[in-house]
């Protein structure tokens, strides 16, 4: 599994990705830096998208997600850097040349098109026959569930429907990379549920490359093959999500994507591949690359998820005791937050199933805290 | 709701008020158009005994013809070529950065501060030099002046209105820049195109001050000859004019309103 990891973080350099592959690879970007007058949006950014897989750029706005994106699909050309799409050179290459399609977070529908026309407009730029148009429109109609919807306008739509017009349109012209940007964020929270497997689901039926751009890391987690985590210009992982999940390779990671509760712990035993640090009496094994080396001793932070921890019974040790401040009731799960002052610089989380737990431990009552994982992250102590 | 006293009385107050004011705006046009319709020689209100006679006069009358030929002439002229003129500067000044932007801005909007007057007069004293002063070619390019910054304004806030990632999307879709405009920015654009030209053409065929300087007798447009009819005449037959012009414009903008959408019309923009 480490070995696995090591692997991972060498794959974020270009020179690493072996050439072999290139037949697999849908988009490379490679070393591909875009600048704003002094502001550097995307730096040295190196990336390749496989075929057919979804990939997803998670992070903050500001974080160069969107920048890349359009560096795709050609709205905006790199200062350095080479943009390759199905094995061609596509720097210079405008947009309408790409065949991309590209869906976005406000649809940009066509107001004065009906349904049909919309979906038929990337057809119709190609020159293709009339009938074969109608065809396919329908065909590619039925696969959103929207026939029947032809003649309407997309002002007539709902807000989910007018999402399937838009990815009808841009998956009807056959591209050979579809670009959702943020796609769902427009939609209500039941909705947006929905919209997201049932675009995944396209997705993968018509075995198309994807690239989803999100700040919502959920959504990254549940829809992605595999993920590039971002922020300030720079891509930080590339990953399977359960990779990025349990294996951060560095503190934004483990900050950024899911819950994760931050422990001060001492590091007690260091080898080749794994180390284990203490806290309280709890005992935890971290992986050794990401200590930069310190030695026994040193002063780290574990940084741990809600579900790796516990309310501590006799039998279990305690890491760190603290007063529970807020019960958050989920129905299927339970959320306490737990103030350890003193031992933790911020509130921890424990997540527990719903069925247990809402009355055993009241608003106030002093509880220990056990971490139920053997394995979990630790990175040097930052300084605060 | 119970309402106080108070409430109720300022409530009659404001109505009042309200009708005050609209009264007052329309007081006018109505006190003309009751005056076209006078049975007797003179321009008087209310009038005694009432007659059509004078909308015959008036379409006989030949400076009034010729002065609604040449009218149409130099406002389908000078509309039409102030929008291509404006929609391409609006194009220039929403789409592209570049130095003295704010200059081109000024200078082009400037028509709305410099009277009149003084863009007729500057426009004479041009035109007497080159020898032009009784051609059309001086008052056509004085109207596209004077028409200008309200082409400008219509077609720019149309252009800031439209969502640019619906160009995106069709370049996205394989539209080369060109079947973008026709196919995407124009059609969203039209409404803002047809009521700046609309606009234009109301203004220019209504344009006084600066066409008294720059028109000569066979080029003088409608509202010069009633300016030259009223200095020797004062009979109803302007007031008729007037109401053929109200009755006009208002069905003009009765069609557009028809075909566009008057919230389209008035570059209202109804939210996405």
């Amino acid at each position: 599994m480490l070995s696995r990891v090591a692997e991972q973080s060498a794959g974020r350099t270009a020179e690493a990705a072996p050439l072999a592959e290139a037949g697999n690879v849908a988009v490379r970007l490679d070393g591909v830096s875009r600048s704003f007058g002094e502001i550097t949006a995307l730096r040295k950014a190196c990336l390749d998208i496989r075929r057919g897989e979804l990939m997803t750029l998670l992070g903050p706005s500001g974080c160069g997600k969107t920048t890349l994106l359009n560096l795709v699909a050609g709205f905006l050309m790199p200062d350095t850097g080479e943009i390759v799409i199905d094995g061609e050179r596509v720097n210079q290459l405008p947009t309408y040349r790409r065949e991309i399609g590209m869906m976005f977070q406000s649809y940009a529908l066509f107001p004065h098109m009906t349904v049909a026309a919309n979906v038929g407009y990337g057809l119709r730029m190609r020159g293709v026959a009339n009938a074969e148009i109608a065809r396919r429109v329908a065909d590619t109609l039925a696969l959103v569930k929207l026939t029947g919807s032809e003649e309407r306008r997309p002002r007539q739509l709902s807000g989910g429907q007018q999402q399937r017009v838009a990815l009808a349109r841009a998956l009807v012209i056959r591209p050979k990379v579809l670009l959702l940007d943020e796609p769902f964020s427009a939609l209500d929270r039941n909705l947006r549920a929905s919209m997201q497997i049932e675009v995944k689901e396209i997705q993968r039926k018509l075995g198309v490359t994807a690239i989803l751009v999100t700040h919502d890391q959920s959504e990254a987690l549940s829809l992605s093959d595999r993920m590039a985590v971002m922020s300030e210009g720079g891509i930080r992982q590339v990953g399977t999500p359960d990779e990025i999940y349990r294996r951060p390779n560095d503190r934004f990671v483990a900050a950024f994507v899911g819950d994760a509760s931050v422990i001060p712990a001492r590091l007690d035993h260091v080898s080749e591949m794994t180390s284990t640090v203490v806290v309280g009496a709890a005992r935890v094994c971290v992986p050794t690359r990401l200590l930069e080396g310190l030695a026994p001793n040193a002063l780290v932070d574990l940084f741990v998820r809600p579900e790796q921890l516990a309310v501590a019974d006799e039998a279990q040790p305690v890491a760190v005791e603290g007063i529970v401040v807020a019960q958050v009731y989920q129905g299927g799960h339970v959320d306490i937050h737990i103030d350890a002052a003193g031992a933790a610089p911020a509130r921890l989380l424990i997540r527990l199933p719903g069925h247990q737990a809402m009355m055993r431990w009241s608003v106030g009552s002093r509880i220990g805290v056990a971490i139920t994982t053997a394995e979990a992250v630790a990175f040097p102590r930052q300084a605060r | 709701m119970p309402r106080s006293p108070f409430q109720r009385l300022l409530a009659v107050v404001g109505t009042i008020a309200v009708l005050t004011i609209l009264g007052f705006l329309v007081l006018p046009a109505i006190v003309v158009m009751l005056a076209a319709f006078n049975g007797k020689a003179i321009l008087s209100f209310p009038p005694e005994t009432w007659s059509w006679r004078w909308f015959a006069k008036a379409l006989a009358y030949d400076d009034f013809r010729a002065g609604f030929r040449n009218g149409l002439i130099v406002t389908a002229w000078a509309s039409s070529i102030a929008l291509v003129v404006g929609a391409a500067f609006a194009f220039a000044l929403d789409r592209y950065q570049f130095r003295l932007k704010h200059a081109l801005e000024t200078i082009l909007l400037s028509p709305l501060v410099v009277p009149h007057f003084t863009v007729g007069l500057g426009f004479l004293i041009l035109a007497a030099q080159v020898g032009w002063a009784r051609s059309f070619t001086v008052v056509v390019a004085c109207h596209v002046i004077l028409v200008l910054p309200f082409v400008l304004r219509s077609v720019y806030v149309s252009l800031r209105n439209l969502d640019q990632r619906l160009e995106l999307a069709a370049a996205s879709l394989g539209a080369p820049p060109y079947r973008v405009l026709i196919t995407v920015t124009l059609p969203l654009l039209l409404p803002g195109l047809v009521s700046g030209w609309l606009f234009a053409a109301i203004l220019s065929f209504n344009e006084f001050t600066a066409s008294l300087f720059v028109t000569a007798q066979r080029t003088q447009t409608l509202p010069v000859a009633m300016y030259n009819y009223v200095r020797e005449y004062a009979d109803p037959s302007m007031a008729a004019v007037s109401v053929m012009y109200i009755v006009a414009t208002a069905t003009l903008l009765t069609f557009a309103n028809a075909y566009l959408g008057l919230g389209k019309v008035l570059n209202v923009e109804q939210g996405r």
